[in-house]
């Protein structure tokens, strides 16, 4: 009974997750897009939650539902959400190639992997009661990923630096040596 | 594992990549062009977090949290020159935005 209500959740969620992310790309209102995508990522986490990743689902909520996608809907709030085409210009060619793309992409990841190495995928590996906890996660990440962690600092550092530079006045550029 | 098993994650993630990748091809505004690029980033993290359940390694954990970084600072740098677009007047269309300095 308990399995069967996972099912439903999973099933709930995943179908959440993909109808959000077509609609991300439908919606010709960027603001809706930014909407949908956070219901793409809430739905998301919930798939995390039940791979028993409960910290990346966390962080999925607080760092990309809360902060990252808090800036997007100011910048497009700033920008006066501008409506663009919902297709891509250069007429009706490139359009279908990028829909004969995404297809073709469509095929190969999921037809291929899920047929060539279906069968060796089914049988899942036990885990601890901790597998997922914060706990584990930071053990990690100050052990074997220690420069990878360091590195992520580094990225970050160098984003906001430029951030900051491309959102200078662009009457201040002269000052600039 | 309760409910359904990893294949069904990489599926679910393969479809997200696939939808995201459209996105990107078929959109033309670069605001959407990046909230699909999000969506495929999410995509390869589900299929992380899926492997690291199959493998029962949490490292497949501790690389998603570094995509999660990554991608916030990508989404930084995107916006500020999107921001730096529109303060200059130009039009926001990807297919328009073919110089620098323009």
């Amino acid at each position: 009974m308990g399995n069967f209500l996972v099912w439903v959740i999973w099933i709930v969620a995943a179908l959440a997750c993909l109808g959000t992310g077509m609609a991300v790309v439908g919606f010709t209102n960027p603001f809706y897009s930014a909407l949908s995508l956070i219901g793409n990522l809430a739905s998301l986490a919930v798939l995390y939650l039940l791979a028993s990743a409960e910290f990346v689902a966390a962080a999925q909520i607080l760092v990309y539902a809360g902060a990252v996608m808090v800036m997007f809907l100011f910048v497009i709030a700033y920008l006066g959400g501008r409506a663009d085409a919902p297709w891509a210009g250069g007429g009706r060619w490139l359009q279908l190639a990028a829909l004969v793309a995404g297809a073709a992409l469509l095929v190969e990841v999921v037809v291929a992997l899920l047929l060539k190495a279906g069968g060796r995928l089914s049988d899942e590996a036990a885990v601890s009661g901790s597998f997922g906890s914060p706990a584990e996660i930071g053990k990690l990440f100050l052990t074997d990923h220690l420069l990878a962690f360091e590195i992520t600092s580094i990225v970050l550092l160098v984003a906001a630096v430029g951030g900051v530079v491309l959102g200078m006045r662009s009457d201040a550029e002269g000052e600039r040596s | 594992m309760l409910g359904p098993g990893v294949p069904w994650y990489l599926a679910v993630s393969g479809v997200l990549f696939a939808i995201g990748a459209t996105g990107v091809l078929l959109r033309r505004s670069p605001l959407i062009v990046l909230l699909s690029l999000e969506i495929m980033l999410n995509a390869s993290n589900l299929a992380l977090v899926g492997f690291s359940r199959l493998l029962g390694a949490v490292d497949g954990q501790v690389f998603a949290i570094g995509v999660m970084a990554v991608a916030a600072a990508e989404v930084t740098v995107g916006l500020g020159l999107i921001v730096a677009f529109a303060r200059r007047d130009m039009e926001l269309d990807v297919d328009a935005l073919t110089e620098l300095r323009g």
